[in-house]
């Protein structure tokens, strides 16, 4: 299954190598991960999406937890939360299709960030089904490239372990 | 007063308590050594390659139970010490590297002897460090002991740039506090006591301790709770000693060359009380038919041990001393079970198991057996000797056959199986316990992979024994290509095995050689008394294998038995 873990780790360097040593050495996946700055700058956040069975997720949790520079664990999975990431879409589409593709992104409340005249690229924010629906839908019409930032979470407010 | 930074290093070290380090110079580092060149309260133990450096400070960690120190140069002399590293990793010993490097300006740029051992070493270390700043370096120094030291110990490096050795800044020695790293070492209580209650529900019980309980300090703790609840105990590789294997209730090691009555007591058992182990494949072989009855209890200080290998009905993370007294202590006064009568059949069992078959092997009047010198060994030295042991077939030989009593005295590459640790960790025992008797057990194959510290060991006036069993063979890999690869030797025979007694002598050493079990005595006698270092060349049957034996991937209790002169003289018959 696949699980959002979030870390809180010592903002260092060589902490990103050691995390991404870690799954590489013990043959985890990570199907992405983000790392930003908190509020305390000494501390950096890092989202990892990952997938596992429940025994490797439970060593991955605990190899994580088991580095130095590692603060804390949070498998986001078993709390409530709000998951979003973002995508820049740049779509070349057929002159005709040029309003269908404007139409989509307002659908999806996306916002044109450039536009040349033969292409526009679109950002996108929402969780994962939005994200790949969008992309979905624009395919057909011509996608040229896409960058995701990959996820990023934060647990709701209030909320215990489901 | 501001001092260089390879004063404060030195003064650091000093603080840690630090007597010896083992390395070897280079150019970067020459500030620190110049240092020690006329220091009187560290002495610097210069081995003859880097890898040898790290060995000995790994065998005088684990004879100690104190970290060894390590202190080697940029570039090569860096990359040297890995294989180091990841044994003592694999083993959990506390041994911290100092490595030279490259001043900070040139870091990146390629520079002469610069390598990235930060990052090369990064997968094998419990942490390491690249000191960017000379203001920082006692804190880290401090903070790399206090790493190596406590939870589960392991190795950590620290690299150490030219400039930072030679940059003044004051000596300070602050408390250290690491906000990210909390190792547990109280068991959770409720999770102890369904341990005590399981136990006394639990009919047929095994311990089986590992190299934790050495590191815990926990022998008394062992012994107490195997004596009063009255359970045979089964000890891993890196266990040996924490029971004592003269014990009536001790089962000698499991899995792969394990007893044949440990491996049925594990796999017949309805609870295992697993203590400082991490069930380890050559533990546990075909893990799906591991002990299929039995419920696990594991103890163990590093939680990533638990559930990663075997299913475990009561996990209880701790230091396996701590956890261990307050188990015995609910077990004493809460359980208060008749333990003799809880446990009579399956002690009679296991009686029956060790009758079937003992730990044995056909003894010869004409060629040496390989186990009859571990066997003289045990015998002349009462088991009061410290023994290492290199990788392969002396390894379980010494194993098997040496009964260790007492922790500490018994050091050999388990995670890792490093050929070449075994010499230079005697080396490193010999410099802690300068009066005790330290051998190591050794193959004519792995002594090869360290041979050079020969001169380490004379220069020192180490009296170091070095029993070597010596079948021209590199033993197991040829046991293993006898029975499952139709006796096709591919390169493990190594034909040209140099006259150790001569490469002995050539070192400024004693070379003995006995060719028949009747001068194995009068040689070992001979050699441990005299003062010196001496290689003992034992020239053994090539065809000797390490029984009983449980084929890689098979059930622990699908064993294979050396096979008696008679069992294989009927099979002959019957093909004629």
């Amino acid at each position: 299954m696949r699980h959002t873990i979030t870390l809180l780790v010592e903002n260092k360097f060589g902490v990103l190598s050691r995390i991404a040593g870690l799954f590489s050495g013990r043959g985890y996946n990570i199907e992405s991960l983000s790392v930003g700055e908190t509020i305390d700058p000494q501390i950096s956040t890092m989202t990892i999406v990952t997938t596992g069975d429940d025994l490797i997720i439970e060593q991955i949790t605990k190899q994580l937890n088991k580095l130095i520079d590692v603060i804390k664990v949070i498998d986001m999975t078993e709390l409530d939360h709000v998951e979003r990431e973002m995508v820049l879409i740049k779509v070349a589409p057929k002159p005709e299709n040029k309003s269908e593709v404007l139409r989509i992104a307002e659908i999806f409340r996306g916002r044109i960030v450039d536009s040349s005249p033969r292409t526009y690229t679109i950002e996108v924010t929402g969780d994962e089904k939005k994200i790949e629906a969008i992309i979905d839908l624009l395919k057909p019409i011509g996608i040229k490239e896409f960058v995701r930032t990959g996820k990023i979470a934060i647990a709701r407010e209030g909320t215990k372990n489901k | 007063m501001k001092i260089t930074g390879a004063e404060i290093l030195i003064e650091s070290l000093k603080r840690e308590g630090v007597k010896h380090i083992f390395g070897y110079p280079g150019g970067v580092v020459l500030n620190i050594f110049d240092l020690l060149y006329d220091d009187k309260d560290i002495q610097l133990i210069l081995t003859r390659h880097e890898q040898g450096a790290v060995h000995a400070a790994d065998g005088y960690a684990r004879s100690t139970g104190k970290p060894g120190v390590v202190l080697v140069t940029s570039g090569p002399g860096a990359t040297n010490t890995i294989t180091g590293i990841a044994t003592a990793s694999m083993d959990s010993v506390p041994v911290i590297v100092f490595s030279g490097q490259v001043p900070t300006m040139l870091i990146g740029n390629d520079a002469f002897q610069e390598a990235d051992i930060v990052g090369i070493s990064r997968p094998c270390t419990k942490y390491n460090y690249l000191v960017k700043d000379v203001n920082d370096l006692s804190k880290i120094v401090r903070e790399a002991f206090y790493i190596a030291t406590t939870g589960r110990p392991g190795p950590v490096l620290i690299d150490l740039p030219k400039d930072v050795t030679s940059s003044k800044a004051d000596f300070t020695w602050p408390e250290i506090n690491i906000r990210s790293y909390n190792p547990t070492y109280e068991g959770n209580r409720w999770m102890i006591k369904q341990a005590a209650h399981l136990i006394s529900k639990s009919k047929k019980v095994v311990i089986i301790a590992g190299g934790g309980c050495i590191i815990s300090g926990a022998s008394k703790e062992v012994k107490e709770l195997a004596e009063m609840t009255m359970i045979p105990v089964t000890m891993t590789l890196m266990g040996l000693g924490t029971f004592p294997g003269t014990h009536e209730l001790s089962l000698g090691m499991p899995g792969m060359h394990g007893t044949y009555y440990a491996n049925k007591a594990i796999q017949e058992s309805d609870l295992i009380v697993a203590i400082g182990m991490r069930f380890d494949d050559r533990v546990t072989g075909k893990v799906d038919a591991f002990a299929p009855n039995a419920k696990i209890i594991h103890i163990d200080i590093d939680p990533t041990s638990i559930r990663k290998n075997v299913r475990v009905d009561v996990p209880i993370v701790g230091d396996v001393k701590r956890v261990l007294m307050v188990l015995n202590k609910i077990l004493k006064e809460e359980i208060k079970e008749q333990w003799d009568e809880v446990r009579k059949a399956w002690l009679k069992q296991i009686e029956a198991w060790k009758k079937e078959r003992p730990l044995t092997y056909t003894y010869s009047e004409d060629i040496i057996k390989p186990q009859f010198v571990v066997e003289k060994i045990y015998e002349l030295t009462k088991g009061d000797a410290i023994i290492a042991t290199e990788v392969g077939q002396n390894q379980m030989w010494a194993a098997q056959f040496y009964k260790f009593d007492k922790p500490r005295m018994w050091l050999t590459s388990g995670g890792l199986g490093t050929m070449g640790y075994g010499f230079p960790a005697a080396i490193g025992a010999q410099i802690a316990h300068p009066n005790k008797l330290v051998i190591d057990i050794a193959g004519d194959g792995s002594i090869q992979m360290n041979i050079q510290e020969l001169a380490t060991a004379v220069v020192n006036k180490l009296p170091v024994k070095v029993a070597i069993l010596n079948n021209h063979y590199l033993g197991m890999v040829r046991q293993w290509q006898e029975l499952f690869y139709n006796e096709r030797y591919s390169y493990s025979h190594l034909e040209v095995v140099p006259d150790f007694v001569k490469v002995a002598e050539a070192y400024g050493a004693v070379g003995f050689r006995a060719t028949k079990p009747s001068e194995v005595e009068p040689v070992l006698r001979e050699a441990f008394k005299i003062k010196k270092t001496v290689f003992m060349d034992f020239i053994v049957h090539w065809k000797e294998k390490v029984f009983p034996m449980v084929p890689a991937g098979a059930p622990i209790d699908h064993m294979i038995f050396e096979e008696t002169k008679e069992k294989a003289e009927k099979k002959l018959r019957a093909v004629k």
